[in-house]
């Protein structure tokens, strides 16, 4: 209905000022993301398969693909399980120091990737970090191995889930889950039915931005990795290493994958989104 | 008696939602919680629940001191002013929420359920959504839900609020007659003193977190505990320092007479069957009397007859504690949900 109504109001009044609206975003939306977007898709063609033929069959760049993927899913995993949680501590109990948290939790979008990266070798440095050493002599290593790498990746996409989630857990209110409570249920059957399925969608999208970034992070992980070829070494890493050593189809073809990637996410769910889902 | 509240107290920060607060709630019969908005109802209400905890106090609901169980180990129903429908889930998934949870066996979910379906007039919408029902079949469904998990009593948080003034009349009546099927100790908070009037067996007017009296609807009518019960139940005016009903005023028209006061008629105002009659006493008070359109035809009076204003025998009336007070016309009557 407010459809309608919006619709109405446009159509009486400024239909002009409607139309320059639309080119002015439509012109800039294009020049910044679609045209750029796409030559790197036609410089990943330029020579037709070859380019991307030759990364998929370099067993280095396919272990780094392989472990862009195996990072970016457990950093997804970790930050959906404590992102949920989180939000819900944050929506449904009050506690001192609560707002403290609540803009500690937007850090990681503010400080530089890089800056994280660091902060992370200070704390978790085999050598002469704060944390390191013990965990080192205990028989793991964090920095410059995959742990590391999963821990910067998590640091930089923690507020993707909760940013999601919070609004929708405010939206959907208490009293559904004090309902289930009076009903008999507990805690957990309480949440697993009632909770969960009403703030599905804010988690499922929460979910694709956070593992389309972690696929995509490139600052934090490559002080933390050392990105020693076919080890360490991730798919952001490699069009970086590619790039930098004049291997342009190399470096556009493995770009190419990853933005499909990060594309055929964010596709997906708007499919999948119910429409005004009330 | 079911339900015991035995010197319950409830703040939040430094607003005192109870004080020190002592009910017995009968078995088996529907009570009304009524009071103005923020007295402490649904508060209490909510304690009864497990939904708050109480500071202070102890809730015993059938003989078990609940003051510390958790809600889903009370085995009451809630049902709450804005239905809190599991929006996911189709009607009667909603309904066999609290089955489901028991794991009861499926043909006894399924038959209860229909059963209930059938008690709320909701059967040929057990397949739909709680999105696609409107607001009275909305709450006839969160009725159903409740009732399914057979509770010991049934807790009712302004249960029509959210509804048309048509639909709630309705509702009213329903579960009035639904109440005289199930039997189920019933616990409803309202605001509006007609709906207390008109549904509950018993009423408990709440005010500031205190109780203000206890009784059947009559009780409460014709023997207000005091000024603040007279003034939220229906209309009343002052007459000298007496607080009365405008209805239970008479106005002569014979001057010789001694009872009452004399008076001048000020205003006639029609209101539907009744006619509303202000005068002005002697002594320049203003006083409210509401007659029948026969008696006021009878009178023969208009703007600036005098007449003498009396109160009928028998009539309940409270004293003015601060005779500044002005005069009402309505009862404080909806205060802001």
């Amino acid at each position: 209905m407010a459809e309608h109504l919006i619709a109405a109001r446009t159509q009486v009044g400024r239909r002009p000022g409607r139309y320059v609206l639309r080119i002015v975003v439509t012109a800039y939306l294009f020049f910044l993301v679609a045209w750029p977007l796409y030559l790197v898709g036609r410089n990943a063609f330029a020579d037709g398969l070859t380019s991307l033929n030759d990364i998929l069959t370099d067993p280095d760049v396919t272990h780094a693909l392989r472990l862009s993927v195996v990072i970016a899913v457990a950093a997804v995993v970790i930050n959906t399980v404590f992102g949920v949680g989180i939000s819900i501590l944050l929506v449904r109990y009050d506690f001192p120091g609560k707002r403290t948290l609540n803009a500690l939790l937007d850090m990681p979008l503010s400080v530089s990737p890089i800056v994280v990266g660091l902060a992370l070798v200070l704390v978790y440095g085999g050598r002469e970090g704060w944390f390191g050493p013990t965990l080192e002599s205990a028989g793991l290593q964090i920095i410059f191995a995959v742990p590391g790498m999963v821990l910067a990746t998590v640091f930089v996409a923690l507020p993707l889930v909760i940013r999601e989630v919070v609004p929708v857990l405010q939206e959907v209110g208490d009293e559904q889950e004090q309902a289930a409570r009076s009903l008999g249920a507990n805690a957990v059957q309480t949440f697993r039915r009632i909770t969960l399925p009403a703030i599905k969608w804010g988690v499922i999208y929460g979910v694709v931005l956070s593992l389309a970034r972690s696929l995509g992070e490139f600052g934090a992980v490559k002080v933390v990795s050392g990105n020693v070829l076919g080890e360490t070494r991730t798919a952001t890493l490699v069009v970086e290493e590619k790039y930098l050593n004049f291997d342009k189809g190399g470096s556009y073809a493995t770009a190419f994958l990853l933005a499909l990637v990060a594309v055929a996410c964010i596709i997906v769910v708007s499919v999948l989104r119910p429409k005004e889902d009330r | 008696m079911s339900i015991e509240i035995v010197n319950v107290g409830k703040r939040f920060g430094d607003f005192v939602a109870l004080d020190d607060v002592s009910v017995s709630i009968p078995s088996g019969r529907l009570t009304a919680l009524l009071g103005p908005s923020g007295g402490g109802k649904s508060t209490l209400l909510r304690i009864i629940a497990g939904l708050e905890r109480a500071d202070t106090g102890k809730v015993e609901i059938e003989g078990v001191d609940a003051t510390r169980l958790p809600p889903q180990k009370r085995n009451v129903g809630f049902v709450f002013q804005h239905y809190a429908a599991f929006k996911h889930l189709t009607v009667r998934r909603n309904v066999a929420f609290g089955l489901e949870i028991r794991k009861r066996p499926k043909d006894e979910v399924r038959s209860r359920v229909d059963e209930l379906l059938a008690l709320v007039h909701l059967e040929q919408f057990a397949e739909r959504l709680p999105a696609q029902l409107s607001g009275g079949q909305r709450q006839r469904m969160a009725l159903a839900r409740a009732l399914a998990v057979e509770p010991t009593v049934l807790l009712l948080d302004e249960p029509f609020g959210a509804l048309d003034a048509k639909v709630r009349k309705e509702l009213r009546d329903w579960l009035r007659r639904l109440h005289d099927e199930v039997h189920v100790t019933t616990v409803f908070v309202t605001h509006d003193q007609e709906e207390a009037l008109e549904v509950a067996d018993e009423i408990v007017v709440i005010n500031e977190g205190r109780v203000e009296q206890i009784g059947s609807p009559d009780d409460l009518y014709d023997q207000p505990a005091n000024e603040f019960v007279m003034r939220f139940l229906g209309p009343v005016t002052q007459l000298g320092d007496q607080l009365v009903r405008p209805h239970d005023l008479r106005l002569s028209t014979d001057l010789t007479g001694t009872t009452g006061a004399a008076a001048r008629v000020t205003r006639v105002t029609r209101i539907g069957f009744e006619i509303r009659v202000d005068v002005a006493t002697t002594g320049g008070q203003p006083v409210t009397v509401t007659l029948t359109r026969n008696e006021f035809l009878a009178l023969g009076i208009e703007v600036d007859s005098d007449v003498r204003v009396s109160l009928t025998p028998g009539s309940p009336t409270t004293t003015v504690s601060a005779p500044t007070q002005p005069p009402t016309k309505a009862p404080a009557l909806t205060p802001t949900p």
